[in-house]
């Protein structure tokens, strides 16, 4: 038999005896990470003994009324303009697939406009909706002036609930196309409605595409609502904002503030991670899947030590 | 058509065959044409199968087999003709001379006349194997959830998955799957179940055992037409074989007959590739 150039030294195997198999080391894997962390340490200290930097401000700021009060109003905004857009995407994601040329075409329309223009700009359009309709009027419904019902929260709300519509029908319509036809008909050859066929049997399992997706919009929303202390909503960047201009701690403030945005999308993010575990029944195979924390942990220490 | 002269030998065996003619149509197809486009699918199908019996339909792909099982079960509407399962004409009512295409409530009591069972199973995933049985009855015929679990259970011991009621479709075999599409179909009581090449998408050594269920359930009397490639369980199982060639019905007769000494050459040519 021919022995490959490599192995040449090595002996016989022996028929019936077991070897013990062992795994090459990775120790530039740890030196690189213990490089790393030096460095990030390194970053760590110069931040906190920086001359200027007031942390005495930040944590003072950090735990204060004004502060937890544009905090709300983010989420509350958050909240609000994802049902919203969320709403939109179902209606205008399954007209888009309507098999009337009309209401897909109109659906087609309304995603073009206003996922083709910036978010700021339809925010300032609808703060100044006053310009150029100053009355606003439904008959038995509304019949008031625009400039006292366009407050900055339902500009913020109308802003970011339509644009996110917009993106959400087409994230909607691609998760519908995901599940296969045959599912369909399934449900329809054992008599089901169209209705329920959306309900029971398409949407569940397209939720399963779409969620992750909603999971990032959420996120994303999160923080493009700081946006809406241009049209002078003080949600919590807008409040910081506000306390920099008066004190003159700019950078304290911006630390607040991130700190609130990363500590709510964490939360977020983790509900995201349970969320979809619950809708993705039937699709995993087998074996209780781990929490969140031990699957960070027990892979990353298995990669970490080339196992 | 001289049915109880050639019935199916095994089928013979299991339940007393009952002369044809003591027996209604469940299923009556006159003149069925359908068109995709510009594509004739069907171009005037006529067919009749009686209560218990099993037809087997064979023929190329393009023939149109799949297309008249998916017009029975209104999957599809028909062009031209009509077809009738259990004396309701399908998917139409008819009012002086015209066919009127009925409310989407009736079309959807007749498709529960009729139950399919698909090349790809279509189980829904999301549900277990006994979800996937129970939600037809429980949900849609809003029949009691404890008789229709009881027979359920029942229907998947039978098809030979007592062991499998809780799993998810994903983590079965496709023979599996297939059994327990079968056994959803089986569990709305319909008055004919219709497999559309139901073991073309499994491995072969899987095959078997979805055709063992099918046999079983020929033998019962189940009413059956069954669209297969499988020449074997044709000549086992079918009381009539029909081939179809181009849209049309080219041959029908006893199975064994058409099987053994077909009086079309188109029919005894695709016999000579299949086996």
């Amino acid at each position: 038999m021919d022995t490959a150039p490599v192995s040449a030294q090595s002996p016989a195997l022996q028929e019936g005896a077991t070897y013990e198999i062992v795994r090459r080391k990775h120790p530039w894997r740890l030196a690189a990470a213990a490089v790393v962390l030096a460095l990030l340490a390194l970053l760590v200290y110069g931040a906190a003994n920086a001359q200027n930097m007031h942390w005495g401000v930040v944590g003072h700021y950090l735990f204060t009324g004004v502060i937890f009060q544009g905090l709300l109003r983010t989420i509350e905004l958050t909240a609000a303009a994802m049902a919203m857009g969320l709403c939109l995407g179902v209606i205008f994601g399954i007209m888009r697939l309507s098999p009337n040329p009309v209401l897909s075409s109109v659906s087609w329309l309304y995603v073009w406009a206003f996922r083709g223009t910036p978010i700021i700009l339809q925010l300032f359009l609808w703060f100044n909706l006053a310009l150029i309709f100053p009355h606003i009027q439904i008959p038995g419904i509304v019949d008031a002036s625009t400039v006292k019902i366009m407050t900055p929260f339902l500009a913020a709300l109308l802003g970011f609930g339509i644009n996110e519509g917009a993106y959400m029908s087409e994230i909607i319509r691609g998760g519908l196309m995901s599940v296969p036809p045959g599912q369909t008909e399934a449900s329809l050859s054992l008599g089901a409605s169209s209705g329920w066929t959306m309900r029971r049997v398409v949407l569940p399992q397209a939720l399963r595409v779409i969620l992750p997706t909603i999971g990032n919009e959420t996120l994303g929303m999160l923080k493009l609502t700081s946006l809406a202390a241009f049209i002078s909503y003080n949600e919590l960047f807008g409040t910081v904002e506000t306390i920099y201009y008066s004190n003159s701690q700019v950078i304290e403030l911006l630390m607040v503030a991130g700190v609130w945005y990363l500590v709510t999308s964490s939360v977020l993010s983790i509900g995201q991670y349970y969320l979809e575990r619950k809708v993705g029944r039937g699709f995993q195979r087998g074996g209780r899947s781990r929490t969140l924390v031990e699957r960070a942990v027990v892979s990353g220490w298995v990669k970490l030590r080339g196992a | 058509m001289a049915l109880d002269a050639t019935p199916g030998a095994s089928r013979a065996a299991a339940a007393p065959y009952k002369a044809a003619g003591d027996r209604p149509d469940v299923v009556e197809c006159h003149g069925v044409s359908k068109s995709f486009g510009s594509v004739h699918v069907l171009r005037g199908v006529d067919l009749q199968v009686r209560e218990s019996e099993v037809l087997c339909i064979l023929g190329p792909s393009g023939a149109g087999k799949s297309t008249l099982l998916r017009c029975i079960n209104h999957l599809e509407g028909i062009d031209g003709g009509w077809i009738k399962v259990a004396g309701q004409i399908i998917g139409y009512e008819l009012r002086g001379d015209k066919l009127y295409e009925l409310p989407e409530r009736v079309i959807r009591h007749q498709r529960g006349l009729s139950g399919m069972v698909f090349q790809h199973f279509n189980l829904f995933p999301h549900f277990t194997a006994l979800e996937n049985v129970m939600v037809g009855p429980v949900e849609l015929q809003k029949e009691p959830k404890a008789e229709v679990e009881a027979r359920a259970r029942s229907f998947l011991d039978r098809v030979g998955l007592a062991d499998k009621m809780t799993v998810y479709p994903a983590q079965l075999s496709g023979g599996q799957q297939q059994r327990v599409a079968i056994a959803r179909a089986l569990a709305m009581n319909p008055k004919v179940l219709l497999f559309d090449e139901p073991t073309s998408a499994l491995d072969p050594e899987v095959v078997g055992e979805v055709l063992s269920v099918m046999l079983e359930l020929a033998q019962e009397g189940r009413t059956m037409i069954v669209v297969t490639h499988e020449v074997g369980f044709a000549r086992e199982a079918a009381d009539r074989v029909a081939f179809m060639f181009d849209g049309k019905v080219a041959e029908i007769g006893p199975a064994k007959a058409v099987l053994d000494s077909p009086s079309e050459a188109r029919t005894a040519e695709f016999l000579a590739h299949v086996l």
